[in-house]
């Protein structure tokens, strides 16, 4: 904040508006995404007209990289509520620059979530059937609520404290289309930058903010009871819920680092999104990390010292067999280590905390994985008269074009939304200068 | 679910004057398409039909009317949701007598139309460490009093009968799988591509008690064999055995019949006197279907 007490109020307007236009290299960027996007989607309708078996599912292994990546990112969009909302309502200051990233970041990864779940549907023609048929004590008609009013929730969420920069998009903008101007001018509700009108957003961004904690909270919890509610040996744990949530926290720092160092050094937000920022975001990874290595410990060695005869052969095979590479690369690699290196103060500046979250980020998603696969791996009876490949889960090459099908369109909704809209909030900026002075 | 009155009306008029009541439909294709056969004959042609109560009546052709797809879909679908009022059925697997002889399997899959690899009825090979036994396991779908695939179903399509027998209407499943992951048996098997036949099957109309013709991307599991059930016969893989491990029956009427020997016997003293158990009590699932040791104790 100290560079930002020269500057004046136009040019922190201009400075944080810079980027919102449609430069070469955007489009550029956007039209790769769309393109490879389209490669995804052609895989997508070989499923449909297919059925699931283009994928390596199987009677026995049923879910698979579908679910764990939506548990994924499920777990992503919850950053939203811990930054803009927890942080916020505390009253932590340095949050200012980041919460409407945090916030854009959940509203891609949870919308597209909602998508994901459909790619997973052996009858996507048959959604309607939900609203239809659905029954309220199936945890999918819960996860499916939830997951929607946390969309809306974190679209609110972003647009109100938007408004008042909406305006001055429209005013100060420059080299974009007029109908661009248009919505801007729509969107921002005849905004007059009075006094009462900020007492407004703030009142309304409060109500949100305290909405939004049980609601982010129930999008996980639910998700886990995917697996917890269920008999099978593994899944069939009490501390699902939270432990699901705490390492929400983890991937969804993780993400929000990297996005701040994109920001940081493409949208020329150095005065704004500052070492400090990287700083402090290292050692809420270290926080949420350590609170995840508790719930880990809880749910790994809890069951692995009694052996219970239904867990004893999945146990194994995570721990010394079939999934023990993975298992502790994601443990030590992806999780341990990162939280070890973070403690050391220059591991915390922006690109070391950089790399270290995108590494965090992997094993996040290889968790998910290690999470949903490989129980199903051992049922409680065994897997006979089937075809050998029955017995292990092997994701296709339409199932990883799919998955990454749903990663371009997270980044194509986040990279439209930092185009359009202003990813730091400059009232808010302002309004903390005023108060410094 | 919407019922359009006027096809439900004039499905119930036919089935009157054919004298027909809930087992007749399946056979009122066949009577349709003998009197669509000889369509020219005059208009005065009758046709003899017997009633329920056995009375041979003779009626008019003309006023016979084909039941209308929807409407003979919309009453095998209400049908294989209902039940059967007053039963409980149950089955008894012997298995001191199971031979691997997989006529079941083979039964059941050309029942279901199923692939090869799916299995409603799956005969396991079961190998006792503590006892050093090694014995064949039949396991069909339990039909679980407390049944976890019913409870996380979003939508439905797989639900317990009044008479015991949980089912899948697979022109209501979503595909969601959660009913495999939740069931602690793997009685559940999908179809993920396009069903055996399906060229064959794709205009005959849904029957929800045998769960064909089988449809792309939704769920499907053994039926208890509801719709020989209904007609008072006992399931296909329990008549195929030729080893006389299966018994099948009404757990209210206390009795069980052997497929094989077609011996009935009294539930509750065929389950004492051998020490039957189920699969897994701890889960608390409470199965319909009761093992018999495969070693008779003190043998």
């Amino acid at each position: 904040m100290e560079s930002l007490k020269k500057k004046e109020s136009a040019r922190i307007d201009s400075e944080l508006l810079a980027h919102v236009n449609w430069s070469r290299s955007s489009k550029i960027w956007i039209a790769f995404l769309l393109l490879v996007f389209a490669v995804c989607l052609y895989y997508y309708i070989q499923q449909i007209k297919n059925g699931l078996g283009v994928t390596g599912l199987n009677d026995f292994i049923s879910w698979g990289i579908y679910i764990s990546n939506f548990v994924f990112f499920v777990a992503a969009s919850l950053i939203g509520m811990l930054i803009s909302s927890v942080l916020g309502l505390a009253g932590v200051k340095w949050i200012k620059p980041i919460s409407r990233i945090a916030e854009i970041l959940a509203v891609a990864f949870a919308l597209v979530a909602g998508l994901v779940i459909i790619t997973d549907m052996g009858r996507p023609d048959r959604l309607h059937h939900i609203l239809l048929f659905g029954r309220i004590q199936s945890p999918i008609v819960w996860d499916i609520s939830v997951v929607i009013t946390y969309v809306m929730l974190s679209l609110l969420l972003l647009y109100l404290p938007l408004i008042p920069d909406l305006n001055v998009c429209k005013d100060k903008c420059c080299g974009i289309p007029a109908f661009q101007r248009k919505i801007y001018k729509v969107l921002s509700l005849g905004w007059t930058h009075t006094p009462e009108q900020y007492q407004l957003i703030k009142k309304f961004t409060r109500i949100l903010m305290v909405l939004i904690i049980p609601v982010a909270l129930a999008i996980h919890t639910v998700t886990s009871w995917l697996f917890a509610l269920t008999l099978r040996a593994g899944w069939d744990s009490p501390i699902f819920g939270p432990y699901f949530v705490s390492g929400a926290f983890v991937t969804g720092s993780a993400a929000v680092i990297i996005a701040m160092y994109f920001y940081r050094r493409n949208f020329g937000l150095k005065d704004y999104i500052t070492e400090e920022h990287f700083d402090k975001m290292g050692k809420l990874l270290v926080l949420v990390a350590l609170v995840y290595v508790y719930f880990n410990i809880n749910e790994i060695l809890v069951p692995a010292f009694k052996l219970k005869s239904g867990e004893a052969e999945h146990l194994s095979s995570m721990l010394t067999g079939h999934d023990s590479l993975m298992f502790w690369m994601v443990q030590i690699g992806g999780l341990i280590l990162p939280f070890l290196l973070l403690l050391i103060k220059r591991m915390r500046r922006p690109l070391p905390v950089t790399i270290i979250s995108v590494v965090i980020l992997l094993g996040a998603w290889f968790k998910r994985y290690l999470i949903v696969v490989p129980i199903q791996q051992h049922p409680y009876l065994p897997i006979q008269n089937v075809p050998e490949e029955f017995m292990y889960y092997r994701p296709t090459l339409a199932e990883i074009a799919i998955t990454c099908g749903s990663f371009v369109l997270v980044l194509l909704i986040v990279t439209i939304l930092s185009k359009l809209f202003p990813v730091v909030s400059i009232w808010e900026i302002k309004e903390e200068l005023d108060h410094e002075n | 679910m919407e019922n359009d009155p006027d096809s439900k009306s004039s499905r119930r008029s036919f089935l009157q004057k054919l004298g027909f009541s809930g087992a007749g439909v399946l056979s009122a294709p066949l009577v349709l398409s003998s009197c669509q056969n000889n369509p020219d004959k005059g208009g005065a042609s009758t046709l003899k039909v017997l009633t329920q109560d056995n009375h041979l009546v003779e009626i008019d052709s003309a006023s016979i009317r084909p039941v209308a797809d929807k409407a003979e879909r919309e009453y095998l679908q209400k049908k294989g949701r209902e039940g059967m009022p007053g039963k409980k059925f149950v089955m008894v697997i012997d298995l001191s007598r199971c031979k691997n002889e997989r006529a079941c399997m083979k039964s059941c899959q050309n029942a279901h139309q199923l692939k090869p690899e799916q299995h409603h009825i799956n005969v396991l090979e079961m190998h006792d460490e503590a006892n050093g036994l090694s014995y064949y396991m039949p396991k069909p779908c339990q039909h679980c009093d407390n049944p976890p695939c019913v409870s996380v179903c979003p939508v439905d399509a797989t639900f317990k009968r009044q008479d015991g027998i949980v089912l899948v209407d697979n022109e209501r499943c979503i595909g969601c799988r959660f009913c495999i992951a939740a069931c602690p048996y793997s009685a559940r098997t999908f179809n993920w591509t396009e069903p055996r036949d399906a060229e064959k099957y794709k205009d005959i109309s849904y029957n929800m008690e045998l769960n064909v013709p089988q449809k792309k991307g939704t769920v499907t599991k053994c039926a208890f064999s509801a719709d020989r059930v209904r007609k008072g016969q006992l399931p296909y893989c329990v008549s195929a055995c030729p080893n006389g491990v299966y018994y099948f029956g009404d757990a209210n009427e206390d009795l069980v019949t052997n497929g094989t020997t077609r011996e009935t016997v009294r539930l509750s003293s065929l389950l004492k006197d051998n020490f039957a158990y189920t699969l897994m009590p701890e889960l608390g699932t409470k199965p319909s279907v009761y093992y018999l040791p495969p070693r008779k104790p003190g043998a």
